[in-house]
């Protein structure tokens, strides 16, 4: 190998700090290198500019669920019947996998609204159609591996570990929401 | 400069693959132990390792575009502004790849013209010049079907008379040119199959250099003084001594491309290509990339259809008959006193040519180019080979150390 004579006085620590400081400053010139390129693989400024939706509820008769599609994704609106309320109301919180009382999973009780993508490998749940499985708890059957969700979209039985995603929403007026 | 017997490797990780696949030794008997390179290279030496950086600033960042590129002649042009404006950092990427293009193009003409100045094509180097031939040749295609793809303007008409280029061959030229649109004009099939060649290409120069590097270790590096390395005396380590020496050119070259990258990044690009591709109407002044200009000047120049293509081809085939057409063994163009004055003048010559390329094909531009093309073949076929004859070059030194040293200090005035 290449090594030149050391020079007395010239090795130790001052060879040794042109070291670090060389090595130091190469792997923060790589990381500002490699930032473009990892951030250009991000959503880019038109995808984030899709990232709200506003949806009407007055077409929605009670006890009808619709699916809307908000960031590429689906989310299911339910408008619950006061049957189904009581129901997802009544459950005792030890009963349930994922704990969480239904007044903590909705702002107005008639309108439950969720992320429709299965917490267990992301299928979409049935229940949203006609004539569809909703399951042993009247919610939504994920037809992949077979999990359970309550009225209140709460894992009740199968693998999903958690219950279905509440997304970010506000009224914007009694009959509109917005997503996002 | 075989690497010698098998070499035991102080890295424990080193030292099992090896065993199982001796990869390590198998790159050490190619390139020679630590790399012995001759002691005298000066900065020209250095721009295989820019052209190396380059290909890898444009492979990566190309991979990167082509995660946003969309090769279809409804979207490509939409796409691109797209990349310019919404994806994250999408404009660096693509100002980064259309000015690396240059500054691959600006390296790889200094190292040919290194190569030409040093005779480094010479015996026994004539296979390694004529595989960095072939990669000019392949780059030439990647660039220019690159250039095809944010099809504005520009693009479109590029295609269009390049792709004519093939229609002057005799009989068979127009079924040639149709078979290449995918169509009876430059159309979305074109753009598609000029992407997907993009896309593969430079992975194909990658590979051809890996036998450019792999032919230049057999003999080494040539060098300012043409004569070949006779001891171990006249080598030292590529690393650190020239790893540290082309660094310096490497910064230099970054600094170079981040002034175009940040502050003049369509200096070298054209107004027009920011117009969608139209196919019914043609832009008034035609003009390829800089780096292209020379050859479109001799294509310009003939006028008949099927000798511009001929002679616009010839003007790069011709450099794969160098090794024979210059007649001198001498290497160096520091010990050929006639030869180094023809090869300003043939400098010269091609940035003539550059610049009528630029220029309307008509009245003194027009007999300027016929004057620069005459002269740039009679560089090849005439001054060559007539200058190694008569020319008497000057004394060479022993050997590499005798200049340096200092009992070769009245060798090395002569040389100057």
């Amino acid at each position: 190998m290449a090594t030149t004579a050391p020079h007395p006085g010239e090795e130790g620590p001052r060879r040794d700090f042109i070291f670090v400081a060389a090595i130091s400053a190469s792997a923060v010139g790589a990381g500002l290198a490699v930032w473009p390129f990892v951030n250009s693989m991000n959503p880019s400024r038109d995808v984030l500019a899709e990232a709200t939706a506003e949806v009407d509820l007055t077409p929605i008769e009670e006890g009808q669920r619709i699916t809307v599609l908000w960031r590429k994704k689906p989310v299911f609106i339910d408008h619950r019947a006061p049957a189904k309320i009581e129901e997802a109301e009544g459950v005792a919180l030890g009963d349930l996998k994922d704990p969480q009382a239904d007044a903590d999973r909705v702002q107005r009780k008639e309108w439950l609204v969720l992320i429709g993508i299965c917490t267990h490998l992301g299928c979409i749940p049935q229940g949203q159609r006609v004539g569809e499985r909703l399951g042993d708890f009247g919610g939504w059957f994920c037809p992949c591996h077979g999990s359970h969700y309550d009225t209140s979209g709460r894992i009740r039985k199968g693998p999903a570990p958690k219950n279905l995603d509440v997304p970010p929403y506000s009224f914007i007026s009694d009959t509109t929401i917005q997503l996002g | 400069m075989a690497g010698g017997p098998a070499r035991q490797y102080n890295n424990r990780l080193i030292r099992w693959v090896e065993y199982r696949m001796p990869i390590f030794s198998a790159v050490e008997a190619t390139i020679g132990r630590d790399m012995p390179t001759p002691k005298n290279l000066n900065y020209w030496w250095s721009l295989g390792s820019v052209l190396f950086l380059a290909l890898i600033i444009q492979i990566a960042t190309g991979i990167f575009l082509a995660m946003h590129y969309i090769p279809n002649g409804a979207m490509a042009f939409d796409s691109v502004e797209q990349i310019m404006r919404n994806v994250n950092y999408g404009w660096l990427l693509r100002y980064v790849h259309a000015n690396g293009a240059s500054l691959f193009f600006a390296a790889v003409y200094l190292h040919i013209l290194r190569g030409m100045y040093y005779g480094s094509y010479k015996a026994p180097r004539e296979l390694l010049w004529i595989i960095g031939v072939v990669i000019f040749v392949v780059m030439m295609a990647t660039a220019f079907m690159g250039y095809v793809l944010p099809w504005g303007q520009m693009s479109f008409w590029a295609a269009t008379v390049i792709t004519n280029l093939f229609s002057a061959i005799p009989l068979v030229g127009n079924g040639i040119t149709t078979w290449l649109w995918g169509g009876f004009a430059v159309d979305s099939p074109t753009l598609q199959r000029f992407y997907s060649l993009h896309y593969l290409l430079p992975f194909v120069i990658f590979g051809i250099s890996l036998l450019h590097v792999w032919a230049l270790h057999v003999h080494g590096s040539s060098n300012p003084v043409g004569i070949s390395t006779r001891s171990k005396q006249d080598t030292i380590p590529y690393h650190p001594y020239y790893t540290s020496k082309y660094m310096s050119v490497i910064g230099l070259s970054f600094i170079v491309l981040a002034f175009l990258v940040f502050y003049e990044p369509n200096f070298l690009s054209h107004p027009d290509n920011f117009k969608p591709a139209d196919p019914l109407q043609t832009p008034a002044n035609i003009v390829p990339e800089w780096y292209f200009l020379p050859f479109y000047a001799i294509l310009r120049s003939i006028p008949d259809k099927l000798g511009g293509v001929v002679m616009f081809g010839a003007s790069i085939a011709i450099l794969f008959l160098l090794p024979w057409l210059d007649t001198s063994r001498v290497r160096s163009a520091r010990f050929r006193p006639t030869y180094r004055y023809f090869f300003w003048i043939f400098v010269l010559d091609v940035i003539i040519l550059g610049w009528v390329g630029a220029q309307h094909p008509e009245g003194a531009s027009l007999l300027i180019g016929r004057l620069a093309t005459a002269y740039y073949f009679a560089h090849f076929v005439i001054i060559l080979p007539f200058v190694g004859w008569f020319e008497r070059p000057r004394p060479l030194p022993e050997s590499i150390s005798k200049p340096v040293l200092k009992s070769g200090a009245a060798v090395a005035e002569a040389a100057e």
